[in-house]
């Protein structure tokens, strides 16, 4: 590859974090307002970005909110009022807005969010894993899930131009996995300040606020007469949405080389058994699929970028001739029956005439490690479901359909681990 | 300082076609709010009666720009508001002078709000928040709130057998904003027109933030006559019971005292929330409300220097 002497003007091949990659395409996107409060593994991306505007690097308004509520509730009134508004969160941070991204997405709000996926409380964990965006996966936001510090800072760019394309107008999180890709160092290509410029344009609101000589009311009462019809135009943005995620996947890619999809595959062509993950996981899953197929295993993997809208129709082409499929959890549903992704994919794949028999694995809560054995260890379960299948499908795949695994988990240290998630001190009291 | 006739003839800001109760007192706190304020304005509103009478889609009472975002968060939707000005004003992109005016109900503003208040506040954006304290939760069917005066009957503290209403004293919301040590903070009522557009008006020209306190009668939750609604107000001034008062960058001073102070049976009286008092053979309730209302207008007085 080549160095930096060889790229156009203005881009940089540097180590970067995720979170520092973000901060960056945030300078370069340069908002013009951004709320945030900070929350680990978050703040490096807010802290960074803070600097941008204490230094006159950026002209944006930073408004150091006193929680996360009140962030995503500024970020809604500066976008109503016709500003480009971000903020970013994490975690529990995440789920304090919860009420808020509801509103931000019924609203049509085209704000773009940075989330540092991190695990949700009791008890408390500052670690990666997917239960916070999962939780609010049903809000009305386009959830696009990065695998490393390069998409989250790609991602983020082409978000801000989703989010305001005028047949979506839908608010647009990125999530990268806490500490994994936030605080990971990495090689980050990134675009010339002038061509991020260019490639998200400027926001020009149908309507804004600040138009006081055409006062509009915004967040009317809906009741039984109205709410139904704006929330099924709502489903219908993100439905549309789906083209114009791939539309911008490919300009972007025209633009730096990188193409995104709505999911990507990963030696696909053939493979008779599949992986499908978001985030990290499915990187070092490619490590793992080189070798398997270095050693004549027909393995692949299937990587979902974008969660909301959920790429079913893809899905069903990628999968159709699969014969064992392990979808990757990382947070759980709690249904007894597997974690959220696990649930999407079985219903994208319903009723397909011939397709995969379908497993679970919750892996990686409270950001436990995933390692290439363990994945290794999925695809040698995987021949062997396949194996089980062909001889009695019906059984087999009722099983695996509704026996989730939780892979990775060592059993609890007798009495240190109670079921309050608090340490019993041990000797007399 | 506008005139009545004056104020009564700019464009009126909400229109008739809101579906509040006869009587309401909000309607009136918005318009003498709104027309005290020459610059255009932007209005963030919160969760409550006004907001459900005011916008039901796909009609709207407001003549000016309005956002409603939640219960508890209008304070933080002006901020942002705010910012998205600044930032486009220093794009070049918009250059008329605008004002920003946040309205909550006692609800949305002493309790749930609070925290979203503070911080804005703290942060020092240039808006007016304007709580109409209906002294309860209204929108939801008349429950307590930090705002709701000792003794008073609501549906989550009603005067039973053994507890006679809420039991303990409301809020003081203004000091609370007045510890925030922001320009100006200000409580009056809907009745006391003058003192109002002159508060509103100070409010305008202070750079950060203002906060205003506006008594504003629910004839349902209170249980009023709808023609009382503005003498109620002139009442809760001359018992004492909600003084007149501003904090002019920390000088606090009482902006109304009464000729004849006059005795809280007068204002209570009238008032389905308070019946339980009279009923009290003992008296007993009704001697502590008037010594809770004495004491606490003694503290306001020594606070302003005018004892
Ligand atoms: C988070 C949240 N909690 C509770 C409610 C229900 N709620 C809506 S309006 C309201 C009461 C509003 O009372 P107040 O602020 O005093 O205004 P009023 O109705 O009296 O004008 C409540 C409790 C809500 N909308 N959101
Ligand atoms: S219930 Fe009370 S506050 Fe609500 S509209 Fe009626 S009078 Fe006004």
């Amino acid at each position: 590859m080549g160095d930096s002497t060889h790229m156009p003007a203005g881009r940089r091949r540097t180590t970067m974090t995720g979170a520092e990659a973000t901060a960056e395409a945030m300078r370069q996107i340069h908002p013009d307002v951004v709320a945030a409060y900070p929350i680990t593994p978050q703040t490096d991306i807010v802290m960074r970005f803070a600097r941008f505007v204490s230094d006159g690097v950026v002209q944006t308004e930073f408004v150091p909110v006193e929680s996360e509520h009140s962030a995503i509730s500024a970020v809604l009134g500066a976008s109503a009022a016709g500003a480009r508004a971000m903020t970013a969160t994490s975690g529990p941070g995440f789920a304090l807005m919860h009420e808020i991204l509801y509103v931000v997405a019924g609203y049509r709000l085209p704000v773009v969010m940075p989330v540092a996926n991190r695990a949700l409380s009791g008890p408390i964990n500052i670690h990666g894993d997917h239960s916070d965006t999962m939780g609010s996966r049903d809000a009305g936001w386009i959830q696009i899930f990065s695998e490393n510090a390069q998409e989250a800072y790609d991602n983020l760019i082409q978000a801000v131009r989703i989010a305001e394309h005028p047949s979506v107008r839908l608010p647009v999180m990125v999530t990268q996995d806490g500490f994994i890709i936030t605080h990971g160092m990495e090689i980050v290509e990134t675009l010339a300040d002038e061509e991020v410029r260019q490639f998200v344009g400027t926001y020009e609101p149908e309507r804004s606020l600040l138009d006081v000589d055409h006062p509009m009311t915004v967040g009317a009462l809906a009741l039984q007469n109205s709410y139904f019809e704006l929330k099924r135009q709502l489903a219908e943005a993100m439905a549309a949405s789906r083209r114009i995620i791939a539309d911008v996947g490919e300009a972007f890619g025209r633009l730096s080389g990188r193409y995104y999809g709505l999911t990507e595959s990963y030696r696909m062509e053939d493979a008779e058994l599949a992986i499908l993950a978001l985030g990290s996981t499915a990187g070092t899953a490619k490590v793992v699929v080189d070798e398997l197929r270095a050693r004549g295993q027909k393995v692949g993997l299937v990587k979902v970028r974008v969660f909301r809208p959920f790429p079913a129709a893809h899905l069903r082409d990628l999968l159709r001739h699969v014969r064992a499929l392990a979808v990757l959890d990382r947070s759980d549903g709690y249904a007894g029956m597997g974690g959220p992704v696990f649930a999407e994919v079985k219903a994208a794949l319903y009723g397909l005439p011939q397709g995969p028999v379908i497993t679970n694995y919750v892996y990686g809560l409270g950001g436990r490690d995933i390692t290439p054995e363990m994945i290794e260890s999925v695809y040698a379960d995987l021949g062997e479901l396949a194996r089980r299948a062909s001889k009695e499908p019906e059984r087999v795949v009722a099983e695996a359909a509704l026996t989730p695994h939780y892979l990775g988990v060592r059993e609890p240290d007798g009495a240190l681990i109670s079921a309050l998630g608090a340490l019993q001190l041990n000797g007399e009291r | 300082m506008p005139t009545l006739k004056q104020l009564a003839r700019r464009p009126n800001p909400l229109t008739g076609g809101h579906s509040a109760c006869a009587g309401c007192g909000f309607p009136q706190a918005i318009r003498l709010v709104l027309m005290s304020i020459e610059e255009p304005v932007v209005v963030a509103g919160a969760t409550g009666c006004m907001e459900v009478t005011t916008t039901t889609y796909p009609n709207t009472a407001w003549n000016v720009p309005f956002i409603h975002n939640a219960f508890e968060n209008a304070a933080a939707t002006i901020s942002g508001v705010e910012a998205a000005y600044k930032a486009l004003v220093r794009r070049g992109k918009i250059n008329k002078p605008i004002r920003f005016v946040a309205f909550g109900g006692d609800g949305g503003t002493y309790d749930i709000g609070l925290q979203a208040l503070s911080g804005a506040a703290e942060r020092g954006h240039r808006f007016l928040y304007v709580c109409y304290d209906n002294q309860a939760y209204m929108n939801t069917g008349i429950q307590r709130s930090g705002a709701t005066p000792f003794g008073a009957s609501t549906t989550t503290t009603p005067a039973g057998e053994v507890v006679p209403g809420k039991q303990q004293r409301r809020k003081d919301m203004a000091a609370i904003m007045a510890a925030h040590n922001i320009p100006y903070v200000a409580q009056t009522t809907i009745a006391h027109w003058q003192d109002l557009t002159r508060k509103v008006q100070r409010a305008m020209q202070v750079d950060g933030p203002a906060y205003l306190n506006v008594l504003a009668p629910c004839r349902l939750g209170w249980g009023t006559d709808p023609a009382m609604t503005i003498h109620l107000c002139e009442l809760a001034a001359d018992t004492c019971a909600w003084p007149l008062f501003e904090v002019d960058h920390g000088k606090w001073k009482v902006t109304y005292t009464p000729k004849t102070k006059l005795p809280i049976e007068e204002y209570l009286k009238p008032q389905e929330r308070f019946r339980h008092v009279f009923q009290d053979s003992t008296g007993g309730l009704l001697a502590a409300i008037q010594k809770d209302v004495d004491e606490q207008w003694q503290a306001l007085l020594a606070r302003a220097g005018q004892t």
